[in-house]
This record gives C-alpha cells, sequence and structure tokens, in this order.
C-alpha cells in the first residue's frame, strides 16, 4: 500500500486551549511582532484568493485615521463551500479571538461580522459569544466591540469591495481597485477583511508560534486549511489536512473508487480531470511543478456516473444569476457562455463555436471588473477543455 | 507645494504625470484616445463598461484605464493585439445584447456604441441575440422622455447623472445579473415616476436608449394644413447650439440662419422667446420690488428670497421635493408660457386670427418644456397655450429633412411683433443670465441709473461654478423706491439640482441670507439644456455660453425694458407689469407633489 501523505491536522476545532490565554499572551507583544509572526508563518487568506494575512494587516498599520474596520467575512456562498458555517458554530471564539488581534495591531475599535443570510441560525448563538467577548476585551482594557451585519443573499457580496458597499447600504457591487479596503473601506477607512477562517489560523499561530504553522504544508502554502469534501464520496464533511496534498492522495482518501473529476474551489474553481490527479496539487500557485490549484476549500468528487455538461451547465446558470450585472464581460459573458453550450448542445451552433466560448471566457478573466466574473473562466475552461467531448454530444 | 509627479510608459514613450491622472487622462495627454462607453466627463467614475482595458506589464488582469491611476514605473500597452482582442470582445457582447436596428434609430450616427461597433468592425453575429426571445416596449408615457430599454447598454450614465448632477435618482439599478437594468423606482412608467423632464439623462446617454419623446411629425402636419396658422418661437440658447448638429463646431452663433432656416420650413411667423424673455424679466423684476415692499413697508408675511420659474425642470423638483415652499418661487410663467398666452391673445388679436388656428410651436434646448407645455393649467389664452415643443436636436432633424444647405443659407430676422429682443434675453440661455437681465433692469427701475458694472457686464453672476452669489447696494434711489436706500441686494444662482438643493435647504429652514435666487435645473443653464445637441460636456458647454455673452455684447439694445416691442406690448395691451391682464396671463400657480 502506498505511503498515505494526506496529513490531517486537528488546529481549529480543537479545544484545548482557551482563547483567552491565547489572548492574554498574544497581546503582550508589539503590533510589530504580531505582523512578523503572522508574516513569518506564510499565511495567506483562506477564503479562496490567497492574500498575505500578515501583509493585510500591515498596511492597515500602517493607514493613518482615526477610525479602522475589522470585518469578519462570513458570507460563505461559493457552491461546495460549508467551512465557515462549521467554524462560527463551533469555535466562534477562536474567530472573534482573531479580530480582536486584528483590532490591537491596526488599531481598530469597531468590528463587524458579515454573516451569509441563510446562516441567520446562528445569530443567538453568536451574540451569546459576543457577549462574553465583549467582558474580556473590558478584562483587556481593549476598546473593541463587534456587531452582527446580515447580508442580503447576493453571492457577489463574498467579494470584499461588494461586501462594504453591501455594508454601507447601497447596492452590492465591487469597487474599482485601487484603493484597496486597507487604505479605504468601510466608509471610506481603512479595513481589514478576513475570512472566517483565516482569523482563526491568526489566533492558532500566536498559539503554535510561525515555525511550527510554516512546519506544515509546502513552499507557498504553509500550514493547514479546512476542506469542505461533497459529492461523489462516502464520507462528505469538513476535514482539516495539511496543504500541498495530490488530488491523487485525496481521491484515495475521499473518493468512491469511480472519480471522475474533482472541482477544486467550487464553481469559480477548477476542474480536474482524473488524468491530471497526479501533478496537481492543492495550494497557492508558485514553487511546485505541475498544477497548484488555490481553493477557498470546496471540494467537490465526481464520479462517472456525472454528466459534466450538466455540471457546468448548472455552474453558469449560477453565475448568470449571481453575476451582479454591473460590468459588460460578466453580465453578458455569463449569458453568452450558457446560452453558447446550450445552442451546441442542440446543434444549432457548430462545435466549432466551443473555441469562440472559450476566447470570450479568456477575455472575461481578463476584463471582468472583479473577481467573479474573472473566475468565471476558470471553471468554463477546464470543464471545456477536458470534457469536450460532452459537451458536443 | 509642487505636485508629485509619476513617471510611467505609455505604448513605448515615457511620460511623466502629475500624481492621481488616470491611465486614460494620461494616454489622452500624449494624443491616444483610448476608447469609453460608461465614461463621461461630468460623472464620477464608473468602471463598468471595460471597454477602455489596457495592457500594464506585470498585472494579471487588463486594467479598465479610466479607473486606474497611473503608478510609478508602469508600462502600457493602449493598442496591444490582447487589449485590441478584448475590446472587440467586449463590445460584440455589448452588442449582442443590444437592439442594432440602427438603420431607424434616432441616434443614428450620433450613437457611442455604433462608432465604436463599426470602428472596431464588430461582427453582429458572433454572439447569440440576446434580444432575441424578449419583447420590449417603448415608454413613451412620459410628455417628455422616451425609454427604449432595447437599446440600453447598463453604462449607468443615466443613474449616475440623475444621481449626482440632478439629486433626483429618478433611474437607478434593479436586478442582477442577466436581469440586471436601469429602471425606475418599482420599474413603473416615465410618467408615474418622481422625474424633472430635465433631460439630462438623454444628454449623457450613449446609445438611443433615452431620447427626447419626438414631436417632429407632428410639426410638419401642422406646417402642411393651409387652415393653420404657425408660429415658432426660439429660445435663446437654441441658436448658440443648433450648429453642433448642422455641422459647425461649438459656440458658433447662427442665429441669422435658423431664422432663415425656419421661414423655409414653412412656418408663417418666425419669432423669438427673447421677446418673452424681456416680457418676463418686466414681471419679474417688479415682482421682486413688489415682494421687497410688502416685506419692507407693509410688514406683510411675504415669501422671501424669491426664486426664478423660468426653468420647468426646476419647477417641478421644487414641486416634488419641497412642496411647502412653493410660495418662494416668482408666480411668473416661463417665457415660452408667456410667449404662448401672449401670441394667442395679443398677436391673434393684431392679426385677427382665431386662437383656435393658431398652432404654437416652440424650438427649446430642454426636455423639460414638452411637460411645461402640456401642464394643465397652461391654458389661460382659452386654448393650449404652446401646442408643440421640439428640442434643438429635432430642430436639427427637420432642417435635415428639408433639404436645405444649413451653411449656404443667407442669414434672415426674425418677424415683427414679438420677435425683437435685448442683449439681456439673449443671456437667460446661460447660467446667471436671468438674474443679469433682471438686476439690469431692476436697478434701473429704482435708481433711474444703469447698474455699476463695465459695459452692463454683471461679472461676478457669470461663470460655471454650481454656485455663484453677489449683492449690489442700491443708494440714491429713486424718491417712490426710498425704502430700498441703501438695501444691500443679495442674489445667488444655482445651476444643476444638486446645487439647487444645497441652497433650498437653506431656504427651507429659513436661514437663506438672500433677496433673489436663480435657479436652473441643468449644469450650465439652458445651453447645457437636456434638448440640447449631444455630446455635452464642460468644455462644450463653456463655449455655448461664451457665445451667448458675444450675442448679447452685439446688440444695439441690452436691457429688457427697453425692448420696443415689450413696452409698445404694454402700451397696447397689457397695461402695467403685474396689471390685470399680465396676472390673468402670464402668471402662474404651483402644485403640491408627492416625494415618491
Amino acid at each position: 500500500m502506498a505511503k498515505r501523505k494526506l496529513k490531517r491536522v486537528d488546529l481549529i476545532f480543537s479545544q484545548d486551549c482557551s482563547c483567552k490565554d491565547i489572548l492574554t499572551e498574544a497581546l503582550k507583544k508589539s503590533r510589530e511582532e504580531i505582523i512578523q509572526e503572522l508574516i513569518d508563518s506564510g499565511l495567506k487568506g483562506r477564503g479562496g484568493a490567497g492574500f498575505p494575512t500578515g501583509l493585510k494587516w500591515k498596511m492597515a498599520a500602517a493607514e493613518k485615521s482615526n477610525r479602522k474596520y475589522v470585518i469578519c467575512n462570513a458570507d460563505e456562498g461559493e457552491p461546495g463551500t460549508f467551512k465557515d458555517r462549521e467554524i462560527l458554530d463551533r469555535v466562534a471564539l477562536k474567530v472573534l479571538g482573531g479580530m480582536a488581534l486584528c483590532a490591537y495591531v491596526i488599531d481598530a475599535r469597531e468590528g463587524f461580522i458579515y454573516l451569509r443570510h441563510e446562516y441567520r441560525f446562528l445569530i443567538p448563538k453568536l451574540e451569546k459569544m459576543m457577549e462574553t467577548f465583549h467582558k474580556w476585551m473590558d478584562d483587556f482594557d481593549l476598546d473593541f466591540r463587534v456587531k452582527l451585519f446580515i447580508g442580503s443573499g447576493a453571492y457577489v457580496c463574498g467579494e470584499e469591495t461588494s461586501l462594504i458597499e453591501s455594508m454601507e447600504g447601497k447596492r452590492g457591487e465591487p469597487r474599482n481597485k485601487p484603493p484597496y479596503p486597507t487604505n479605504q473601506g468601510y466608509l471610506g477607512k481603512p479595513t481589514v477583511v478576513n475570512n472566517v477562517e483565516t482569523l482563526v489560523y491568526t489566533m492558532m499561530i500566536m498559539r503554535i508560534g510561525a515555525d511550527e504553522f510554516k512546519g506544515m504544508g509546502i513552499e507557498g502554502s504553509s500550514g493547514s486549511k479546512l476542506f469542505s469534501v461533497s459529492g461523489d464520496t462516502h464520507k462528505p464533511g469538513i476535514y482539516e489536512i495539511e496543504m500541498g496534498m495530490t488530488l491523487e492522495d485525496f481521491v484515495k482518501e475521499f473518493g468512491d473508487g469511480d472519480t471522475k473529476a474533482v472541482q477544486v474551489g467550487g464553481a469559480s474553481g477548477f476542474c480536474v480531470p482524473r488524468k491530471r490527479f497526479k501533478e496537481t496539487t492543492i495550494g497557492f500557485q508558485g514553487g511546485l511543478k505541475g498544477f497548484s490549484l488555490p481553493t477557498g476549500g470546496s471540494m467537490m468528487i465526481f464520479n462517472s456516473s456525472r454528466s459534466m455538461y450538466n455540471v457546468l451547465h448548472n455552474y453558469l446558470e449560477f453565475f448568470e444569476e449571481e453575476s451582479c450585472g454591473q460590468c459588460t464581460p460578466c453580465r453578458v459573458g455569463c449569458q453568452q457562455l450558457l446560452k453558447g453550450i446550450e445552442a451546441i448542445k442542440r446543434g444549432e451552433k457548430s462545435y466549432r463555436y466551443l473555441n469562440d466560448l472559450l476566447r470570450l471566457s479568456e477575455t472575461m478573466k481578463l476584463t471582468a471588473k472583479c473577481g467573479l466574473g474573472q473566475s468565471v473562466a476558470n471553471s468554463f475552461a477546464s470543464i471545456v477543455e477536458n470534457f469536450r467531448e460532452e459537451m458536443i454530444y | 507645494m509642487t505636485e508629485k509627479k509619476i513617471n510611467l510608459t505609455i505604448d513605448g514613450k515615457k511620460i511623466s504625470v502629475p500624481e492621481g491622472t488616470t491611465l486614460l487622462e494620461a494616454a489622452k495627454l500624449e494624443k491616444v484616445k483610448i476608447p469609453t462607453l460608461c465614461y463621461h466627463q461630468d460623472l464620477c467614475i464608473a468602471g463598468n463598461c471595460r471597454v477602455c482595458v489596457v495592457e500594464v506589464e506585470g498585472w494579471r488582469v487588463l486594467p479598465a484605464a479610466c479607473a486606474t491611476p497611473a503608478m510609478e514605473g508602469m508600462v502600457v500597452y493602449t493598442n496591444s493585439p490582447l487589449v485590441r482582442r478584448s475590446r472587440r470582445d467586449i463590445l460584440a457582447l455589448l452588442v449582442s445584447e443590444h437592439s442594432t436596428q440602427c438603420t431607424t434609430c434616432y441616434r443614428s450616427t450620433n450613437c457611442e456604441l455604433q462608432e465604436l461597433a463599426a470602428e472596431y468592425n464588430i461582427d453582429n453575429e458572433i454572439y447569440i441575440n440576446l434580444l432575441k426571445d424578449k419583447t420590449f416596449t417603448i415608454d413613451r408615457t412620459s410628455w417628455a422622455i422616451e425609454k427604449d430599454e432595447s437599446k440600453c447598454i447598463r453604462c449607468q450614465r443615466c443613474v449616475r447623472t440623475c444621481a449626482e448632477l440632478q439629486k433626483v435618482n429618478a433611474l437607478d439599478v434593479i436586478n442582477k445579473g442577466a436581469n440586471m437594468k436601469i429602471a425606475t423606482f418599482f420599474d413603473t412608467v416615465m410618467s408615474e415616476v418622481v422625474c424633472t423632464n430635465c433631460g439630462q439623462c438623454i444628454n449623457r446617454c450613449p446609445t438611443g436608449a433615452l431620447t427626447e419623446r419626438r414631436y417632429i411629425d407632428e410639426i410638419w402636419d401642422a406646417l402642411g394644413d393651409p387652415e393653420k396658422h404657425v408660429i415658432v418661437q426660439t429660445a435663446p440658447a437654441v441658436r448658440v447650439a443648433l450648429g453642433e448638429v448642422l455641422g459647425y463646431e461649438p459656440g458658433v452663433r447662427v442665429t441669422g440662419k435658423m431664422a432663415a432656416a425656419l421661414k423655409h420650413l414653412g412656418f408663417d411667423s418666425v419669432l423669438d422667446t427673447d421677446f418673452a424673455a424681456d416680457l418676463t424679466i418686466m414681471e419679474e423684476g417688479h415682482e421682486l420690488l413688489d415682494r421687497l415692499k410688502r416685506k419692507l413697508v407693509d410688514k406683510e408675511d411675504v415669501a422671501l428670497p424669491m426664486m426664478t420659474s423660468c426653468s420647468p425642470g426646476w419647477i417641478k423638483f421644487i414641486e416634488h421635493m419641497y412642496p411647502d415652499h412653493l410660495d418662494h418661487l416668482s408666480t411668473c410663467k416661463s417665457p415660452q408660457q408667456m410667449f404662448g398666452a401672449i401670441a394667442k391673445t395679443y398677436y391673434a388679436e393684431r392679426k385677427g386670427l382665431d386662437p383656435k388656428n393658431i398652432v404654437n410651436v416652440s424650438v427649446m434646448p430642454c426636455s423639460a418644456k414638452k411637460y411645461e407645455a402640456n401642464r394643465m393649467e397652461m391654458n389661460d389664452s382659452g386654448v393650449q397655450d404652446v401646442d408643440l415643443v421640439c428640442t434643438t436636436r429635432e430642430l436639427g432633424h427637420m432642417i435635415r429633412q428639408s433639404g436645405i444647405d444649413f451653411k449656404e443659407i443667407p442669414n434672415a430676422k426674425f418677424d415683427p411683433f414679438m420677435g425683437d429682443s435685448t442683449g439681456a434675453a439673449v443671456i437667460f440661455g446661460a447660467t446667471g443670465g436671468v438674474m443679469e437681465a433682471a438686476l439690469r433692469t431692476a436697478y434701473e427701475v429704482v435708481t433711474g441709473r444703469e447698474v455699476p458694472f463695465d459695459g452692463l457686464k454683471i461679472t461676478p453672476v457669470r461663470g460655471m461654478e454650481g454656485i455663484r452669489e453677489t449683492s449690489v447696494k442700491l443708494e440714491n434711489v429713486l424718491p417712490e423706491w426710498s425704502f430700498l436706500e441703501n438695501i444691500e441686494l443679495r442674489v445667488a444662482i444655482a445651476h444643476g439640482l444638486t446645487n439647487a438643493t444645497q441652497i433650498m435647504e437653506d431656504v427651507a429652514i429659513g436661514n437663506s441670507p438672500y433677496h433673489f435666487i436663480e435657479i436652473m435645473a441643468c449644469p450650465g443653464g439652458c445651453i447645457g439644456g437636456g434638448g440640447q445637441p449631444i455630446p455635452t460636456n464642460a468644455e462644450i458647454r463653456r463655449k455655448r455660453a461664451e457665445a451667448i455673452y458675444t450675442e448679447d455684447e452685439k446688440m444695439v439694445i441690452r436691457k429688457s425694458h427697453q425692448n420696443p416691442e415689450v413696452i409698445q406690448l404694454y402700451k397696447e395691451f397689457l397695461g402695467k407689469p403685474l396689471g390685470e391682464k399680465s396676472h390673468h396671463l402670464l402668471h402662474t400657480k404651483y402644485t403640491r407633489r408627492e416625494r415618491v
């Protein structure tokens, strides 16, 4: 039997430590020390985009402003992702702790949890946790308060500038960047927007130290991460695994023996066919041969009974509806991709039209205003290129 | 303070620009035109059409040039293969959701999408036509504005215009994804929403999605009807802009050619709204003095400051937004409506015509005038005072249809009897003009002397700042106006409804320091009106305003109270300003309206 390279980790949900103790120790350090520790740890944003967390905090800390904000992005909307919900349900204090750390580092007095509309059932629990948390803040003499903000259900609001627009009472539409939120965010003030999981990891790094965290994973993708495993698997669920695993190992562990493809990173991620499992590692770009795929944690497994046309059609329907409609490439592009594959399937357009659509998806990737429109090409191109015959026949 | 400079390379050329310059502006400095659609000089940056994308070395994506500031060391390509391919794709996408019936579109040859699609040689068939399975009805419910969704490319210029320049928010974005569109509140028809009909959205619409409701056919019908006596009046701002739709550069005065062309079109009488503007000054100037007297001498509870009422967009705005403060408005009708009422009474009498057989056509720089003419109360002559209103643009179309070689036609004069005007009337077309004209007359009425400004040019009220203010001291007044001795007459001017709101906020809480305020709904006043040639921007408006002031200086008579025809009108017909007949024909009342 091959050596199992997939390493399970237990940091996020571990209960062997007190959040208050971690905070007590961490707040003894200077702001610069905390930033340096995060930078040394190599922690990157766990929402999927993978921006270095330490750097983000550093940028916000460097801004001079009378007001700054910390926002926890709990608008978990990527199809196939359900980890943040579990984190908030089970270890919300760790999330709040991470927010307090950030507030301390950047000098913010107010924080928000932007909670996905569908996660309203978490409100009572979160409010209770916030009560405890605010008492701690008083104990630490830290002037920091967290409020809940409930989203309205738009997928695009997971994108940080849309999230901020939505919090300001406007249509949830992405802003032009620059300026970035660390410079001008909520109400025009420097703002750090971090994913739920990222905030937990900042706490964990405070506990285990940058070295131990960096000791896990691979170069460019250190530490561990939560994966939401779904689809054709006998054990769907949430697993904390070291970064850098190959898809082959992943499929061995979770597949049902007939895995045809894995969609890494949800509808906005990439579809990897069986022949690429070996050479594909899960992590952020850079530092590795072969394919290295980032992910917000969504791992959807498809076995050979699935039609990849239907899978793609489903994603495109999702994007066609969830595009904010603001920019041309995304608003019209999504409609064209969807109508395009339908027309090919019906034989109204030649199979060669797929090439036009691939070029269009490339244009969307290059020119859409935000990550939503840019990432439609990921699933589109990876499915069409690898399962071309399924699109046509 | 020295400005920080940013060094970058555009298309291989090293340049240096002030910090904060966008790539679009930087390219423009280098005489490189980057195509745009959602960008408009008058509006904030949206960055949503993505037509202006450029390639930047080392960047993962192509940023929008309009929304990306120049950064140190950037290497930018505005016309690389990747940029061209992407632009073509984006234009093709826009075309796929646009009704490409260019042959019958009112904006054909004046459409930004059409121009770019032709420039980039877009294949109309490459993508699937997204309008195929949908049906659209053109919203023609408003008197002034037509909305055709099938031509909308969702650039949101209209939305930003309505919000930023006018603070009306009649148009906004609804839905998301494929269903995202520009709509009114609850997607109701245009006639049912809070809209001032100012038409600024039309001026900034890159396509034919928003246009004025046209009356060209009705006007031709009237001209062809031998039973009808068709009169045309032209507003001051038309003559300095009409040229733009007939092959002239902005800022060329075509007054004589316009009069000649109108005669050629077959109007029985070619008259001038300027005449009525002078009449307005007589009435409004005296109304102001009357209000001051009632306040200062009779100690009556009179609403001050008095505010002008010439701009129908402004009138509709205040009726909706400040219904409790309508008493601040001058009761004077606008020049268009004064003209209409006088034409169907005095003019009809003198010509021996039945008012029912007179068709009053007016050419206006304005879309709101179409609404104004159709207001219920505007029929004091016994029939509808003004029958048909067309915009500067529509007149341009009519002249082209008629086959006249506009550039070659010799100048002509307006017809007599309501064709005479003064410099004071002409400047009505620019922001501050009504104020200047009113001061020229009121000051002279009160003191017996000309306003103390060189060449009658009251420069503090001129210009393009959003809000301007000044004061004129009244000294050595004539005996009958002794209560005004040493009074500092304080006046203010605002153009654009966002600026008007700023002034109104003070008026509403009784905190306004002024006696008299001029408000124009449109940026720049009527020269920037919603019926004027497209495009519009600050530079074009400045040129039109310059032309207006030149026209004023070329006039022999430059004060309204000296207009011989107006003097004659009072002598023969009206009696005196604010008299019985004036009250009936030239003054009006306003309607309280809902805010939603």
